[in-house]
């Protein structure tokens, strides 16, 4: 009998202790298992939403100076000196749907008041912050003239301000 | 001699039947009250016993009792609000147009759906400005406002989940704000917005997500939660504690006052 108890003494893992650290070891095991499971059926792998790449039509139906809203697809087509670019209309603040507003010249949010540059202002370019909690300018994105000669425009692409697409 | 309604109920609980159903036995004594709340699955979670000055209206206002009753009409007008709506994104818009202006008593279901809703929220605000100000959070009451907090944000949540099923530009708009302020979470933004959406964008799949959270989820949670609410009240000692009490408390801060001003013995 002394010796057994001297044993199990000197042993860090008894026969108890074992199992007791094996079955919580394979619960935690399990609840990881079932975090993950639960995540990755939670996110959708094919997303039915409209393709992120938009055909805008024939650069000439954009007059020069002009800021053309396409509410559907959130962008702006903006036809300027330098040339036409493409700008995003939805805010960067909390993600409503902005305005352009002809009589004053700029581009403004209806939900918390940004407003935004629709053109070259001094140190400003198309799309930056006049005011408002918008924590970013709206940004720029990716257009090319496709084959047919129609104006493409990448909504899932920002590219860098003032690059200009002449035809 | 003309029998009295009361006859009848005496009659009525005498029956086999009604023994059956409730076996504490009736009558008048304090055992025979305790029991028939005892052995009720509905009332077992009250106490046995309470104090009359805490069922009067001063003592809270019915201010829980009425948030549940909103609750309760929330539960019945949205199950028959569930019977006509569709949430898919062709229909659901017109469903809830057809639900006011074709579906017979429609109106006046989603009007009072509405309405309580709003009443649900503004009454659990009242009860908790009402338990902060009586000090009924203070122990042994504690666990039970915390559990109260989580009520709180699971009812703002149903009222969040359910602005969406409308489906227009209002609700639209609302949630696409709502759920872009989850993006401002530091490293796991983008991850809760694309599970809370189901996507990138509010549209079918989000409208699909709120709709499970608004009628299964959340109301189960709440359900559960409102069950360990109202069984903490009695585990807690019923509405009443003296050692919560204001009066109690200032007593005990006078007190403790007095010994801090005396000077120190020699």
């Amino acid at each position: 009998m002394e010796d057994k108890e001297t044993k199990s003494d000197r042993s860090e893992l008894n026969r108890r202790t074992f199992f007791a650290k094996l079955g919580l070891g394979s619960l935690s095991v399990a609840a990881a298992g079932t975090a993950v499971f639960c995540y990755q059926y939670l996110s959708p792998n094919v997303l039915y939403e409209p393709s992120p790449v938009i055909n805008a039509g024939k650069p000439e139906s954009f007059p020069l100076d002009s800021v053309t809203e396409d509410v559907n697809s959130g962008i702006y087509i903006i036809h300027s000196e330098e040339g036409l670019f493409a700008l995003q209309a939805i805010c960067t603040h909390l993600g409503c749907l902005t305005a352009w507003k002809q009589e004053l010249g700029i581009i403004a949010c209806p939900c918390h008041g940004s407003k935004f540059f629709v053109r070259s202002e001094g140190e400003h370019k198309p799309g930056d912050k006049i005011e408002g909690p918008a924590p970013r300018p709206l940004p720029w994105k990716k257009m090319w003239v496709s084959e047919d000669g129609d104006l493409m425009v990448d909504r899932s692409t920002e590219i860098p301000p003032m690059q200009f697409v002449r035809v | 001699m003309a029998k009295t309604l009361e006859n009848y109920f005496n009659d009525l609980r005498r029956t086999r039947l009604w023994r059956s159903v409730f076996r504490s036995g009736w009558g008048t004594s304090t055992l025979h009250r305790s029991l028939a709340i005892q052995q009720n699955v509905f009332l077992h979670l009250f106490s046995t016993k309470s104090r009359k000055r805490m069922m009067s209206f001063s003592a809270t206002w019915y201010l829980g009792t009425l948030t549940f009753g909103t609750f309760l009409i929330l539960i019945i007008t949205g199950i028959l609000l569930m019977l006509y709506y569709h949430p898919s994104v062709p229909q659901a818009y017109a469903d809830t147009k057809d639900l006011q202006f074709v579906v017979s008593s429609g109106m006046f279901l989603r009007n009072l759906h509405r309405w309580a809703a709003h009443a649900m929220v503004f009454l659990v605000f009242a009860h908790m400005f009402k338990v902060f100000y009586r000090g009924a959070y203070r122990p042994p009451r504690e666990f039970n406002w915390v559990i109260g907090v989580v009520l709180l944000l699971i009812t703002l949540l149903l009222s969040y989940t359910g602005y969406l099923l409308p489906w227009d530009q209002l609700a639209y708009w609302a949630i696409t704000v709502g759920s872009n302020i989850a993006l401002a979470v530091p490293v796991l933004g983008e991850k809760i917005h694309f599970l809370l959406l189901g996507g990138n964008a509010v549209n079918a799949n989000a409208l699909l997500r709120f709709y499970v959270l608004h009628c299964v989820i959340l109301p189960l949670a709440a359900v559960v939660l409102i069950a360990v609410h109202f069984w903490r009240i009695r585990k807690d000692g019923g509405l009443y504690s003296h050692a919560s009490e204001p009066r109690t408390i200032a007593q005990q801060l006078a007190t403790a006052n007095v010994e801090a001003a005396k000077p120190e013995a020699k």
